[in-house]
């Protein structure tokens, strides 16, 4: 086919340039709409990458299917108790939750002396001493929270729980409160409420979104009973289910579950309190998706817009130049040949406004992510898969020959003798 | 050169039809001189048309150098016009936004000749219509008669069979008219057929042979001594 030799023959492009050089103003204007386009859907998918990055940054210490319950007042009257008692969790609900809901991959009960109304606790080391909040924990709270150690220590293990030992693991803050800069605090004692503990470990304190505080202490579930006399009861579990759980429908089953056990109505909304992360995580998500699917559709339609447009143009400049392409074909040019030059000049139109476009989107991706580095708002890397770039080249040269051959269809329907007579 | 025999054209005007040519017959040997005389209405230009394969007629044969001119589709008469013809309009219809060189070589580009090539004979032709120093000006830098013979040029850069001039001193002042015939007698000395459309008395002397047509017929077709044109150029 002689028209694809017309691609790559360079006089095809001298032609090209030619007709696009007379009316150099007004195809700048009309490559604009194309690059808007293009511009809109690179800086709107971007940015939407970057949200989707940045709420991953922030839930990322954290099981996201995880949601905290815990314990309130009745608020209706229920096999013969009266409504507003006081309800409160019990170690018994951690085995019977784990054997009602198979999408519960683990579950760390925990209390705290220190807020939810508790007076926090003195520590003391050596001439120092803090107030802080002391938390009771299960092995299991790690899986569930990432808690990172810092280096030489660890969390509380199986152990420290059998044998209620009387070890502790300091927050970043704490640590920094009870020690001297370069003393190590792994194997030293501090005294909680008059109680000896021995440091096993210091949690290194991230900053995204989690229940801890830089200054928390964490002592083994057994040990917290003794110290505290608490008993069998639990202040709040952590409840992490399977990555493929629906976390809404798990929140409802661990809610029907706990009501049965403790003899609160079904229909008591009040009885239990909940807050479902993994709900949270996934509204987050889903608006980070919907940005994505919302740039892909506006992008879209810019782009068509804007071809539209270059096709219009087209459509003018070939009825501009009826008699010249009358001419051409007296001279010789072929009806394939003349449409072949309008494609062309479409698909070139299109194509370097597209790449305009890219890579002005490009750089207002980099400069607002310069400018978000290391700030509060939840925003990283914000990419554009190469695969989206050139589905939308694609596009956009696919766009570019079927508005082309409009004009370019008009340009060959006029016969070279009416051409000629045109003025 | 050119054999045309018996041929028929009428144009549809609604539900009336217009028979402009009612069978032509006429011959042009190669080498010749022609003006084709009428006036408006006689069916010249439609002759002309047909013979630039830029309108087909109803009826009749026509064969250029041997070949038989039937059955043409847009591309292969194209490529004929192409192949065959160089077309001089009184209206020059040089294209505007390129050089004389570039309108020269325009032809050259169609028939498939290199870009260099292209430029080299574009200006030998332009150095035989005596405006190589014109090559790179715009259209628009140059006068009516010099327009004129930048078409000349461009007609001929394809080496045609036949020159068709549809008007060519159309446009022009009588003093410019007498030099672009003195180019057209000049190309015809080489041996070159060329066909002038004219209703000019003074311009169809200057060719070797006047047909004249009226309503749609040969009135006359007639030898006449050549006037020179160079006898009014100074």
């Amino acid at each position: 086919m002689n028209n694809l030799k017309l691609i790559f023959d360079s006089n095809t492009w001298q032609e090209i340039f030619g007709s696009i050089q007379k009316n150099r103003t007004r195809t700048i204007i009309t490559i604009i709409g194309v690059l808007w386009g293009i511009f809109v859907y690179i800086a709107m998918s971007g940015a939407a990458k970057g949200l989707d990055n940045g709420f991953k940054i922030t839930f990322q210490s954290l099981s996201i299917n995880s949601m905290i319950v815990w314990a309130q007042s009745t608020s209706i009257p229920y096999e013969g108790y009266k409504t507003g008692r006081r309800l409160s969790l019990d170690l018994a609900d951690v085995e019977a939750l784990k054997k009602a809901i198979p999408e519960i991959k683990d579950i760390a009960p925990r209390n705290a002396q220190g807020n939810f109304g508790t007076s926090s606790s003195r520590v003391v080391h050596g001439p120092k001493n803090g107030q802080y909040t002391i938390y009771a924990d299960y092995p299991d709270f790690a899986n569930i929270m990432a808690m990172e150690i810092y280096d030489g220590g660890r969390f509380i293990n199986h152990e420290d729980i059998e044998q209620s030992r009387k070890v502790c693991v300091l927050g970043e803050r704490s640590k920094a409160e009870l020690f001297d800069e370069d003393e190590d605090p792994i194997g030293a004692y501090v005294k909680i409420d008059d109680v000896y503990f021995q440091v096993i470990g210091v949690n290194k304190y991230n900053n995204s979104i989690n229940f801890n505080n830089d200054s928390d202490i964490y002592i083994p579930f057994s040990t917290f009973k003794k110290l505290y006399n608490t008993g069998e009861k639990v202040g709040y579990f952590i409840v992490a289910a399977y990555d493929d759980a629906d976390v809404v429908q798990v929140e409802k089953d661990v809610k029907a579950t706990l009501k049965r056990r403790h003899r609160v109505s079904p229909d008591d909304e009040r009885a239990f309190g909940g807050f479902n992360l993994g709900e949270i995580f996934n509204r987050f998500m889903g608006f980070a998706e919907g940005m994505t699917f919302l740039s892909l559709i506006v992008g879209i339609a810019t782009i068509l817009a804007g071809v539209i447009g270059i096709g219009n143009i087209l459509l003018i400049s070939v009825k501009e130049r009826t008699k010249e392409i009358g001419v051409r074909r007296a001279l010789g040019a072929t009806p394939g040949e003349v449409k072949t030059l309008i494609i062309l000049e479409s698909i070139f139109l299109t194509v370097v406004a597209g790449i305009f476009g890219i890579v002005l989107g490009a750089m207002v991706l980099n400069a607002v992510g310069a400018m978000t580095e290391g700030g509060d708002f939840p925003y990283a890397n914000p990419t554009v898969p190469i695969p989206y770039v050139l589905g939308a080249m694609a596009i956009m040269i696919l766009l570019g020959t079927l508005i082309g051959m409009i004009p370019a269809q008009r340009a060959v329907s006029i016969k070279p003798i009416d051409a000629l007579r045109e003025e | 050169m050119i054999h045309i025999k018996d041929l028929h054209k009428s144009y549809k005007m609604g539900k009336n039809s217009l028979h402009v040519l009612k069978g032509i017959n006429f011959n042009v040997e190669a080498g010749e001189l022609v003006a084709i005389m009428g006036s408006s209405g006689s069916g010249k230009s439609t002759l002309l048309n047909i013979l630039g394969m830029l309108d087909v007629a109803d009826e009749g044969s026509y064969q250029l150098d041997g070949v038989p001119i039937v059955n043409l589709n847009e591309t292969k008469a194209a490529q004929y016009r192409n192949k065959f013809l160089g077309f001089i309009f009184q209206s020059f219809n040089l294209i505007n936004y390129k050089s004389a060189l570039e309108n020269v070589a325009l032809p050259l580009y169609y028939q498939g000749v290199g870009r260099k090539e292209r430029a080299e004979k574009a200006l030998m032709y332009l150095e035989q219509v005596g405006l190589k120093e014109w090559a790179t000006h715009l259209p628009s830098e140059l006068s009516g008669g010099q327009k004129q013979r930048v078409a000349i040029a461009r007609a001929m850069a394809a080496e045609p069979k036949v020159l068709l001039a549809d008007e060519p001193t159309g446009a022009l002042d009588s003093k410019t008219s007498y030099e672009v015939m003195d180019l057209i007698q000049k190309i015809n000395d080489q041996g070159n057929t060329i066909l002038v459309v004219t209703h000019e008395p003074d311009i169809a002397e200057m060719c070797k042979r006047v047909v004249v047509l009226k309503d749609g017929i040969i009135l006359e077709d007639k030898k006449v001594n050549q006037v020179r044109a160079e006898s009014y150029v100074q």
